[in-house]
């Protein structure tokens, strides 16, 4: 079987910033780390291949210092990386970022499978997995929280909604969106990660994806703009009680025996 | 793309237990709110059965069409978006809501592509400018400022709204409205419903009179029992802010927030809690906000009916103990 997994670097605190002037992402400053939802998705790849016979490529859209998402991925047994990364993929939307990974994960073939976590933590969206998917005409599955069953023609899951647990099977191909609670990721192997900072990344670049026309990509490519930043509406503001812990107490005690008639 | 002759807003109908989502309710205030007052037409498109309920619901509001599509299938992204790409396509909408939803947040994304358009998410204010442009307004990477967002030069503009977020539209008994139905067959079901059972969701942070919210204040995991007592001793639940989650000290349906859940509860009290833009959005209609804090600046005291600066540490453990003493009472 044929897994990939789409993977991000993010900065480690959710409370990025942003270029007032252009409206994008500093990313320059801020520590990187691999998207805390993306780690379920690889975890649940090792699972399926320990079950199956396959091999594991991780995608990662990025500056070129996101190569580490993929020494970390070799870490824990990742087969294949691929750094996608290139000037002209910059400052791209949900409808630019998720064309660009389907040009990506299509240069290297078909796929059976493919997996994304829930969402990122910076951009927040959570909508580039069904983008993707739609880009790939293929069906997908969000909220995933267990693997059932694997066999060669179909994957057996649960799926949590709102008000539903839902149990399901789907044929390949496919891509689902694994909830953390699927997996907690396992322990980096040292031996792998030791043997990864030596083993070839693979770079894709515009000029190597089937559809080189930068338009498509990046900024331009991107459907959505952002017009403006500003900081958020003041409401009328308390005046902030400076106390010690046991003032504080009495007086929270106070408030809500209050507030509860 | 040529964004004449696109006009009007549609809203995607979310079905619940026979009857419409509140969040769709919600979605068609908003819209009927931006239509200014009627001068550009509101549709409707939903997946599911002709119920009286349903028909009840809908001929109270502002609605000039809704489009209800049959389909066999269980809720499945790649064949209900064919219904809602072939509406599209029919009416030519210039702006399409999807509720921020486990569906809507599945749906939204793969019509955007269909239509090589941008998609918003989890947008918290929505207008509509002079140029006739939808200004879509979220908090921009979970940090402490608002983008706004348009989409320029493609049609339809797609955005999708948490529930909770706008008010829900009081029914007004507007007109009678002609439910057109369809059935779909789609040629490509790939999912098999093995079993759909009902969630526990009553007993979640969703349904709650009373929440104690922790933040990043908390220092170690462990630390989290005592406000899980308090909460316990005041007939509430815990929950938290998106650090400790993505710590995993949390579960994911603990948190509080635009990327967790909305609530609000009559009383909820944070601690540590410093009050990202994406954490207020999630809780802002919250009945009464008791927040404690180190930081004299924290977001959260602006939020806050009643702002304290004290540390969480030195609070709780008198604070259960008061509890405790009038319970022994």
């Amino acid at each position: 079987m044929k897994i990939a997994v789409c993977m991000k670097q993010v900065p480690t605190y959710s409370e990025g910033n942003m270029d007032a002037r252009t409206g994008l992402m500093i990313r320059s400053g801020l520590e990187s780390v691999v998207n805390v939802y993306d780690m379920a998705a690889l975890e649940t790849a090792l699972q399926i291949r320990e079950k199956m016979q396959g091999t594991i490529d991780v995608y990662t859209m990025g500056p070129g210092r996101a190569v580490q998402v993929l020494r970390e991925a070799y870490a824990y047994g990742a087969n294949q990386g691929f750094l996608v990364s290139d000037e002209a993929f910059g400052g791209a939307d949900v409808l630019a970022t998720s064309y660009t990974l389907m040009q990506a994960v299509k240069s290297q073939g078909e796929y059976d499978l493919i997996l994304c976590g829930k969402q990122t933590t910076d951009g927040d969206t959570g909508l580039v997995s069904g983008a993707l998917a739609k880009w790939l005409e293929m069906p997908h599955v969000t909220g995933i929280t267990k693997l059932m069953e694997v066999t060669p023609n179909e994957i057996t899951l649960e799926q949590m909604l709102e008000r539903h647990n839902i149990s399901l099977k789907i044929g390949y191909p496919c891509l689902l969106a694994v909830d953390r609670s699927i997996f907690a990721p396992r322990m980096p192997s040292l031996k792998l990660r030791m043997g990864g900072k030596k083993k070839p990344v693979i770079s894709i670049a515009l000029k190597d994806l089937p559809d080189k026309n930068a338009c498509h990509y990046g900024q331009a490519g991107s459907a959505t703009k952002v017009r403006s930043i500003f900081p958020p509406e003041r409401t009328k503001q308390q005046t902030v009680a400076n106390m010690d812990g046991k003032e504080a107490a009495a007086y929270i005690f106070e408030k809500i025996q209050k507030l509860r008639g | 793309m040529q964004i004449n002759g696109w006009s009007g807003i549609l809203v995607y109908l979310e079905m619940q237990d026979n009857g419409i989502a509140d969040v769709s309710l919600e979605l068609i205030g908003k819209a009927a709110e931006l239509s200014g007052e009627g001068r550009k037409e509101i549709f409707a498109v939903g997946i599911g059965n002709h119920s009286p309920v349903l028909e009840k619901q809908l001929q109270d509001y502002p609605l000039d069409a809704v489009y209800l599509y049959q389909i066999a299938e269980e809720f499945q992204a790649d064949i209900y978006e064919e219904a809602v790409i072939a509406c599209i396509h029919k009416l030519k909408p210039a702006i399409v809501l999807f509720g921020g939803t486990m569906q809507g947040r599945a749906l939204a994304p793969r019509v955007a592509v269909a239509f090589a358009t941008g998609v918003t998410a989890d947008c918290t204010q929505l207008l509509v400018d002079e140029d006739n442009q939808l200004v879509q307004i979220r908090p921009a990477f979970g940090g402490n400022i608002m983008a706004s967002i348009v989409t320029e030069k493609s049609r339809p503009q797609i955005a999708t709204v948490r529930p909770g977020i706008f008010s829900y539209l009081e029914p007004v008994n507007h007109k009678k409205i002609a439910i057109q139905e369809k059935r779909w067959e789609s040629s490509k079901p790939r999912v098999t419903v093995l079993d759909k059972r009902v969630a526990v969701w009553e007993t979640g942070i969703g349904q709650q009179e009373l929440l104690v919210a922790a933040g990043r204040g908390v220092k170690k995991k462990e630390d989290l029992n005592m406000l899980r007592e308090l909460a316990g001793l005041l007939g509430g639940k815990l929950a938290s802010s998106r650090a400790l989650v993505e710590k995993g000290w949390m579960e994911p349906e603990e948190q509080i927030g635009l990327s967790g859940i909305t609530v609000a509860p009559r009383c909820m009290l944070t601690f540590g809690v410093s009050g990202t833009l994406q954490f207020m959005a999630g809780m802002k209609n919250t009945g009464n906000i008791i927040a404690v804090d180190t930081n004299p600046n924290a977001n959260i005291f602006e939020i806050a009916h009643y702002p304290v600066c004290a540390d969480l540490y030195e609070v709780i453990p008198k604070l259960i103990q008061l509890i405790k003493d009038v319970i022994a009472i």
